[in-house]
């Protein structure tokens, strides 16, 4: 299966999914107008992925801001790796987040609280 | 007497403001609305806590005005077209709590006033903690409007600010009313 590579814009987030390795990062602002249409790859490729096996995957996501048009496609993709994560497939994802940055946390904490997947809180020290 | 939108501006810009605009909006405008907002932060040395919320709240408050002004496309200098984004520093923030102000300013029609000014009481009235809830009841919708939107704009704007929202409706012609929303931060 190809790898991912989008590159960041003014408005939207650098992300790779390497599928070998099962590694996702997501690392920017997400702030598109329409997130639908962006997001939209990276929803379908997780569908395929989603269709073998994988030993081990893991998220790493680092948004600086996003919008509330790209939360719930964000909510989305953690979606489909919760669905990953049903078929015994170990799956991790890494929230981070600025110190003191309160608003992003929370925003953490509220895709925790809605998802049944493993899912860290990691702040990054300025 | 009708609303005059260059009076209305004149007057809401007197004050320290920071940073205004009055026109039409698109993709680009609002890119480079941000890039000005994030200079003139920058600038002020604004603390980083603030700066993201400053930012945060812009950027949902200008998308707000993208996706929902109803502005009448046929006429393309129509007045209807324009909105306004106006970021201010109290000249005194020792005597009040919040030290900036974004306002905004767009057209909508008359027949969606009743239903803008139940959901902004509505979410003014609710606790720190019901928006919260109503925030991810929201986000777990599954649903998006027709106009791209995740029906979670304004109620971000309460979360994020923490502030309740005034506004005002100006009467402008049998079609159509000018809204303005003021966000504390």
């Amino acid at each position: 299966m190809e790898s991912i590579r989008i590159e960041k814009t003014r408005k939207t987030p650098d992300i790779t999914f390497n599928a070998e390795s099962g590694k996702l990062q997501i690392e920017g602002k997400s702030i598109p107008e329409n997130s639908i249409e962006f997001y939209k790859p990276l929803v379908d490729w997780l569908e395929e992925y989603g269709k073998t096996s994988h030993d081990a995957t893991e998220v790493n996501i680092k948004l600086e801001y996003f919008n509330t048009s790209s939360s719930k496609c964000i909510l989305d993709v953690f979606k489909k790796l919760e669905t990953i994560h049903k078929e015994n497939n170990n799956v991790i994802i890494n929230w981070y987040y600025e110190e003191d940055d309160e608003d992003m946390l929370e925003a953490g904490e509220d895709y925790q609280s809605i998802l049944k997947i493993p899912f860290k809180m990691i702040e990054m020290e300025e | 007497m009708s609303f005059d939108l260059l009076e209305w501006y004149k007057k809401n810009t007197d004050e320290k403001i920071l940073y205004s605009f009055l026109g039409p909006v698109s993709e680009d405008i609002i890119s480079s609305i941000l890039d000005k907002i994030e200079n003139i932060l920058t600038e002020k040395e604004t603390d980083l806590k603030t700066f993201k919320k400053i930012y945060h709240i812009s950027v949902e408050a200008l998308q707000n005005l993208y996706h929902h002004s109803d502005s009448p496309n046929q006429k393309g200098n129509a007045i209807e077209n324009n909105i306004v984004f106006i970021l201010k520093k109290e000249a005194n923030p020792a005597k009040i709590n919040n030290k900036f102000n974004i306002l905004t300013g767009n057209f909508i029609n008359k027949s969606n006033t009743r239903l803008l000014k139940e959901r902004i009481d509505q979410l003014n009235f609710l606790s720190k903690d019901e928006i919260r809830t109503l925030y991810k009841l929201i986000l777990n919708n599954n649903e998006f409007s027709e106009k791209g939107g995740g029906g979670l704009g304004m109620i971000d704007l309460v979360k994020r600010s923490g502030n309740n929202l005034s506004y005002n409706f100006y009467n402008f012609d049998n079609d159509y009313i000018f809204f303005t929303l003021r966000i504390a931060i």
